[in-house]
């Protein structure tokens, strides 16, 4: 199943480098317009599961222990190897200050 | 430019309040019921029922004093009963709120108890209510108006929206001579390094420094998993995933200005501009901390829905989660959702709260004064004795 609204922007990435996009609706797997604040670049991700409204979508593969970086900024280490388009949360991205946090 | 003019109450201390309550402040726990009881015989006298007051000392003890006088000092307030348990501590609040120059009286319940207590303080605050009615505002510059930001339940719509629409009217604030103080010291983790680049000088960041590495070293040694309190439940929920992530939303909304001093908890600046203040992250004790220290309007970005307000100082609330925004309308004063599907600009956005900023401290109620949000909270560094 795709998205519905195929023209609406379905992601916002802070800035132009970042890892991953913040999903700004309710996205189901399918390719979706994506925005970049800063450069007001556009382009599309396809998006591999479904992501809820202000999660994290991968803009690219990134292996197991990435520094990933959102707002041009390190948030959080990979736990494992993820693909562009997958959802990026808890369950695969912790934080590198808190190790107790994993 | 001309300077934006408002309207708001001049102190006999020169600062300017936005609002005009007359509280009854309890010195200690036992004394609850007590301003509880003139409140309810002097409607419209706000009591600032609160935990502690007993056999706390040293630092812990001083905030409290600090706290408790700086409430009453605020200029939100224009005249205040302070109750305690005994005369001395009693006198030492009320000396402090006194030297603001406003209207202020002690009673100590020993040798008098609840009843008798109630009755005098009664007719001290219907005769200061009376007082303060007849108080009226005038024209201000809105730089005179002390600002704070602090935003709660934080997602990632905070992040891409309603922190940066706050930043926004923190850099046009501090810009025209304005006063913003921002805090949250372990919600800094991982962008802490952004604000000691922004400070001021060396002795501004070396405090800052100093103040974030006792936090951390505070969470360090308790040897918790902070995931689930710090981003919590509800910032994961929203899509938040590590303190890193958050931190970058939180300091978004500081805007972009230098920070020009560092403060202890509830310590009133000294300099104009952008001050960072060493505070928990739990709302409510961070907005007591920020307006014991003198703010009087506050900025609350709000992703998930924090509902938080304060007993005399005016809380705006500011989300761009559309969901939010839907399903607690009677909690959000200012819905700029709208940026998320590149409606308007940031700029704009700014605009609009800018503008809701000014009719707030005009005298518009925000959505947590009209439904009673009042969260009083002393911040308690260690056990009392």
């Amino acid at each position: 199943m795709g998205n519905d609204d195929s023209d609406r922007v379905g992601c916002l990435v802070h800035n132009d480098g970042d890892d991953v996009a913040v999903a700004v609706r309710d996205l189901e797997p399918g390719g979706v317009p994506v925005a970049w604040l800063d450069s007001g670049r556009r382009g599309e991700v396809v998006v591999t599961e479904r992501v809820p409204l202000g999660h994290k979508v991968a803009l690219v593969d990134m292996p197991e222990g990435h520094k990933v970086v959102e707002y041009l900024e390190q948030i959080g280490l990979t736990k494992c190897a993820l693909k562009a388009g997958s959802h990026v949360h808890t369950h695969n991205l912790r934080s590198a200050r808190w190790q107790r946090s994993a | 430019m001309a300077a934006k003019r408002v309207s708001g109450y001049r102190r006999a201390d020169g600062r300017v309040g936005v609002r005009n309550h007359v509280v009854a402040i309890p010195v200690d726990d036992l004394s609850n019921a007590a301003v509880e009881g003139i409140a309810k015989l002097v409607p419209g006298v706000i009591p600032l029922s609160h935990h502690y007051g007993r056999l706390q000392f040293g630092e812990d003890l001083d905030l409290t004093f600090r706290t408790l006088i700086g409430t009453g000092a605020n200029p939100n307030v224009a005249a205040a009963v302070v109750v305690g348990i005994e005369p001395s501590w009693t006198e030492r609040v009320v000396e402090g709120i006194a030297a603001s120059g406003k209207p202020v009286v002690g009673l100590s319940i020993e040798r008098h108890g609840d009843l008798a207590t109630i009755a005098d303080g009664a007719r001290h605050a219907a005769s200061m209510m009376q007082g303060a009615s007849e108080l009226v505002r005038e024209p201000v510059d809105l730089s005179e108006v002390m600002v704070s930001i602090k935003c709660g339940e934080s997602d990632t719509t905070s992040g891409l929206g309603s922190c940066p629409t706050t930043g926004q009217v923190v850099d046009r604030h501090v810009g025209a001579g304005g006063t913003v103080l921002f805090g949250e010291t372990t919600e800094l983790t991982g962008g802490e390094h952004l604000i000691a680049e922004r400070c001021a000088d060396d002795e501004v960041r070396k405090k800052f420094q100093g103040f974030f590495d006792r936090y951390l070293d505070l969470v360090e040694r308790s040897g918790a998993n902070l995931l689930g309190s710090q981003p919590t439940e509800g910032n994961i929920r929203g899509g938040l995933s590590t303190i890193e992530e958050k931190a970058m939303g939180n300091i978004a909304k500081t805007g972009s200005a230098p920070v020009v001093g560092a403060l202890e908890p509830a310590e009133a600046p000294v300099k104009a501009g952008l001050n960072f203040m060493d505070t928990s992250c739990a709302a409510a004790e961070c907005i007591t901390l920020m307006a014991a220290a003198g703010a009087v309007v506050h900025l609350f970005p709000t992703g998930q829905g924090n509902i938080v307000g304060n007993p005399i100082e005016p809380v705006l609330k500011i989300t761009a989660n559309p969901i939010t925004a839907s399903t607690m309308s009677e909690h959000i004063d200012l819905d700029v959702s709208g940026l998320l599907e590149l409606e308007f600009t940031l700029e704009e956005a700014g605009d609009r709260l800018m503008d809701l900023v000014e009719r707030t401290v005009n005298g518009r109620l925000t959505a947590a004064e009209t439904i009673g949000h009042r969260e009083f909270v002393i911040t308690k560094l260690y056990p009392s004795a």
